[in-house]
């Protein structure tokens, strides 16, 4: 069983305000390695067997549709093992 | 004239539009978000609330809801449709309106009665006021600064496409301010504040929010 994974993240130029506020946690706990951060989220789609191309084609098409919204949002998606 | 009012999982201010929608004089009519049918209405209201947990994003399950792609085809054929808060969160991601509601810029949920600023009264549901004119209704929403690219927002500004902006400080860090949208051919408004809960001084801040209701019977009636 192979897993295909969908991120997603906001655009850069969209304001994250939810990474701004793990930014400025961050050294309040005394991590100070953090320039910035940004938060996005994590599909993990089971299928059987190995990925064909054919899926992976229909899995973009469901990240572009539905997944991700692609006016505010940018999407990849890759296979785990 | 009968206005539909469109109920998802999770919609709480569809009772309030309703409401709003006999107060203006008009019938309005309950649709449910799984039946394909508009029953005949010449309106739609799509309401506040949280429909679908606003699980995935905001407004995305609903989308697909399939009342909504009557809804969809209808809008395109001009019959005026209004989104309120959520409702304003569905019609950008059915791609009615342009940009996107993301997260308030100071992440708190935000509850109050907010001044905004009429600044186009020729869309279906905005004749009842006059450009430049003060009201105030509730705004209550976590998710609701309108955020789009820089040529959208020019688009918007250009053609006169901003219906209505925040007066005084930015609340959720919206672009230009912006409140409230419509589309090309003025039919479709979305509108993050509340009008319905500000249409009776008994039950809201103000009457401020009938405005929006009378314009649509003004609209039909024309």
């Amino acid at each position: 069983m192979a897993k295909i994974v969908v991120d997603v993240m906001l655009k850069p130029e969209i304001l994250d305000p939810q990474g701004v506020a793990v930014s400025a946690a961050l050294p309040r706990l005394g991590f100070t390695f953090a320039k910035s951060v940004r938060q996005g989220k994590r599909f993990e789609i089971e299928v059987d067997g190995e990925p064909t191309p054919a899926q992976l084609a229909e899995v973009e098409k469901a990240a572009e549709k539905l997944l991700a919204n692609p006016v505010i949002e940018t999407f990849t998606v890759r296979v785990e093992k | 004239m009968k206005v539909g009012v469109v109920t998802f999982p999770g919609t709480l201010d569809d009772r309030d539009a309703a409401r709003a929608a006999t107060h203006a004089g008009t019938t309005a009519v309950s649709l449910w978000h799984n039946d394909a049918d508009l029953k005949g209405v010449d309106a739609v209201i799509l309401p506040g609330g949280f429909s679908y947990g606003d699980y995935l994003r905001c407004g995305a399950i609903s989308r697909f809801a399939p009342v909504m792609e009557k809804i969809i085809d209808a809008a395109n054929g001009g019959m005026p449709l209004l989104g309120i808060c959520n409702g304003f969160q569905v019609l950008c991601e059915a791609h009615l309106l342009p940009g996107a509601l993301t997260r308030n810029h100071e992440l708190h949920f935000l509850c109050r009665d907010q001044k905004l600023e009429i600044t186009n009264n020729q869309t279906a549901w905005t004749t009842s006021y006059k450009v430049g004119q003060e009201i105030v209704i509730p705004l209550k929403n976590g998710e609701g600064s309108f955020q789009c690219d820089d040529a959208t927002l020019a688009a918007l500004e250009g053609e006169g496409r901003i219906i209505a902006r925040y007066v005084g400080e930015n609340p959720n860090g919206s672009r230009n301010k912006i409140a409230g949208i419509t589309n090309e051919r003025g039919n479709v408004v979305g509108l993050m504040p509340h009008p319905e809960h500000a249409i009776d001084p008994l039950t809201g801040p103000t009457a401020d929010g009938l405005g929006f209701f009378t314009s649509v019977l003004n609209a039909m009636v024309k």
